[in-house]
């Protein structure tokens, strides 16, 4: 198999993984086996993959309250994400952060973040790391459109400027910052003329295709790793469910929602495209389907069967020593 | 053994770990202090002097001027060090601490804990807090107990010149992030610092001084002002303890409470505002733990609770002076 099809077999192989745990996610939450606050992904899909199939092992990532789909885009183990959902003892995070703190950094995932922009700073410091370092690394922060407006996002816009700094911020316009749209909240309205009045570049692209996402971060990646400094990558894509789950979702025009699933939907996309250049064969396509499928049933089927957290643990790990 | 101020105690923890050690980077606000500018590449060396030299030493990939930006760069901080860096962050002024508090608090001090115990975070944070040099409300705050309330961060606040060395390189050397306190009006104070490397342990407080009658606790700067109290409270025949815990989390319980059974009567004394601070923090600690072998109510002398004022007769009447401090030793002793 030549590195094309691989790439492409690994992207379908994500972009379903992610659709598939986001609707059990969905479905487990509303039976009430999954706790807390959750914020699903689905329909968003392309975004995260398109730009995680640049990076490798030595790069990282910063994600955001929305973050299962990064989670699994960067490489994070599915079935331990689900057992963290679960709050199990065997979650990813040992039942301490739940959805919207999960992290890994052993595979480059700095974590989903409670605090809107947060991780904006933070991938700047890992991106100073790469850089002091020399290890070749570049840091992705994957945002919403809502933290484009953070200050957090815009100090860090200029700090990674001025330090020039392999980092590329990737702004998901998914049309709503919880229940207001981006077309009212951003002002100026154009986040790639923001992004050039800090003097980086910016690249747009069509989020709910993988290609297009894929080839524009191939750009953004590209220039960090040659040491050009970091870019804005700016997507505009649509969540399939509301804000957090539970949200009636009652701002967006009825039918919206079908209408984007039934024409926006990236997946669809990605098969129409992959079957009709002859890249992959609706047998491949199909067994990856199945494979994620029995993937998915066997995470919840381990994480509903974990135990929970011992309560000693309540009181370990604020420190590293004591 | 040397004679150092407290500036170069620091100065010289800071350059020794870089040393020994080249992950450890420093990042602030005009910490070289002329970067990009036509003129000299160090020209502040921080805004007190603190880091000057060394980026001549260890160049600017490793002393990294920043825009005023702390949001950011503090964030930048907390990033690089869950990634392999130990880097030594300067907070100018602690009073700045509201614009990055977030990466502090809702970052850095919890990566650890929510991450499930798999990362480390070993960042410092170098600030500068206190009052006495007129520079009013947003530049002479003491801002401690804010970040000894938040679980995962570590607060140093040395009294002199040997313990801010031995403490500095203790929190480099620490794989959590800490705070590290450096008071504004002590960075000439002079004092005997070794020119070899050394650690002072944190959570392990200091007694400098016994008597039988009552024990004082006092937190960075107020040990001088404590120490005054002392000798006046002296002339009128009262012994005192004085014991600085050096890291207020960890906080020396055991040292605290042991000193203060010793004489059943205890002075806090602390520069901070008094709700919910330090000070009332070891109060309650004593209160709780140590109850039977009071003789007195524990009292506390800080500032009030009020912003810092400029006027120089009412700052220093903001100050815990000795004064007030050897009257509540007085009060204790004859209760």
């Amino acid at each position: 198999m030549s590195r094309r099809d691989n790439q492409l077999r690994q992207a379908f192989w994500k972009m379903t993984a992610i659709r598939r745990f986001e609707e059990r996610v969905h479905l487990e939450n509303e039976k009430g086996s999954i706790p807390g606050f959750i914020h699903l992904y689905a329909g968003q899909e392309a975004c995260a993959v398109g730009v995680c199939m640049e990076l490798g092992e030595r790069d990282y990532i910063a994600s955001t309250h929305r973050g299962h789909g990064h989670a699994i885009a960067k490489g994070c183990d599915i079935t331990a994400m689900m057992h963290e959902l679960h709050a199990k003892q065997g979650g990813i995070c040992a039942g301490k952060a739940g959805s919207m703190h999960m992290a890994d950094l052993t595979v480059g995932m700095m974590g989903a973040n409670g605090i809107v922009g947060a991780g904006n700073p933070l991938v700047c410091g890992a991106a100073l790391t790469a850089k002091t370092r020399k290890t070749g690394g570049v840091a992705v922060s994957f945002m919403g459109d809502g933290a484009s407006n953070q200050a957090a996002t815009l100090e860090s816009f200029n700090l990674a400027v001025v330090w020039k700094l392999p980092v590329i911020f990737v702004v998901e316009d998914n049309g709503y910052a919880e229940a207001t749209p981006s077309s009212w909240s951003i002002g100026g309205g154009d986040l790639i003329k923001r992004a050039e009045g800090f003097g980086m570049p910016g690249f747009s692209a069509d989020g709910f295709d993988y290609f297009a996402v894929n080839e524009a971060a191939g750009k953004a990646v590209a220039r960090a790793r040659n040491g050009d400094g970091p870019s804005l990558l700016y997507l505009t894509c649509t969540r399939y469910y509301g804000h957090f789950e539970g949200d009636a979702a009652t701002y967006r025009a009825r039918g919206e929602v079908e209408e984007l699933m039934e024409k926006r939907d990236c997946l669809s996309a990605f098969k129409s495209r992959v079957l009709a250049g002859g890249m992959m064969s609706a047998d491949e396509l199909a067994g990856i389907e199945a494979e994620v499928a029995d993937l998915i049933d066997t995470s919840v089927r381990s994480a509903v069967a974990d135990v929970e957290p011992d309560v000693s643990r309540l009181t370990t790990d604020v420190y590293a020593t004591y | 053994m040397a004679r150092k101020t407290y500036r170069e105690a620091i100065n010289q923890a800071l350059d020794q770990e870089m040393a020994r050690d080249d992950r450890v980077i420093l990042i602030g606000e005009d910490i070289a202090g002329g970067t990009g500018a036509s003129g000299a590449q160090d020209a502040w060396g921080g805004v007190m002097g603190v880091t000057k030299g060394l980026i001549g030493k260890y160049g600017p990939e490793r002393v990294l001027d920043t825009p005023i930006s702390e949001l950011a760069l503090v964030g930048a901080g907390a990033g690089a060090a869950a990634t392999g860096l130990r880097p030594v962050v300067e907070l100018m002024f602690n009073d700045f601490l509201g614009v990055c508090l977030d990466q502090l608090m809702n970052q850095a001090a919890k990566f650890r804990y929510m991450f499930g115990g798999r990362v480390r975070a070993p960042l410092v944070v170098r600030t500068q807090y206190g009052a006495g040099l007129r520079a009013a409300a947003q530049h002479s705050q003491t801002l401690y107990s804010i970040f000894a309330h938040i679980p995962g961060l570590k607060v140093a606040v040395p009294s002199n010149p040997y313990d801010a060395k031995g403490l500095l390189m203790s929190a480099i050397r620490d794989d959590d992030p800490v705070i590290f306190m450096e008071h504004k009006a002590m960075y000439d104070d002079i004092g005997e610092v070794p020119d070899e490397a050394y650690t002072v342990p944190f959570g392990e407080g200091r007694v400098l001084q016994e008597g039988k009658d009552v024990t004082v606790i006092a937190i960075g700067r107020m040990l001088q002002t404590a120490e005054k109290a002392i000798q006046a409270a002296r002339a009128d025949g009262i012994r005192c303890s004085l014991v600085d815990p050096r890291t207020i989390s960890p906080l020396d319980e055991g040292l605290i409470l042991e000193m203060a059974a010793e004489t059943g009567r205890v002075v806090i004394v602390d520069e901070a505002n008094p709700r919910c601070g330090v000070a009332a923090d070891i109060a309650s600690l004593i209160c709780e733990q140590a109850f039977g072998d009071l003789q007195a109510p524990v009292v506390k002398v800080t500032a009030p609770h009020t912003p810092v004022p400029f006027a120089p007769v009412l700052e220093d009447a903001y100050l815990p002076s000795a004064e007030r401090i050897a009257a509540a030793i007085k009060q204790v002793r004859a209760y």
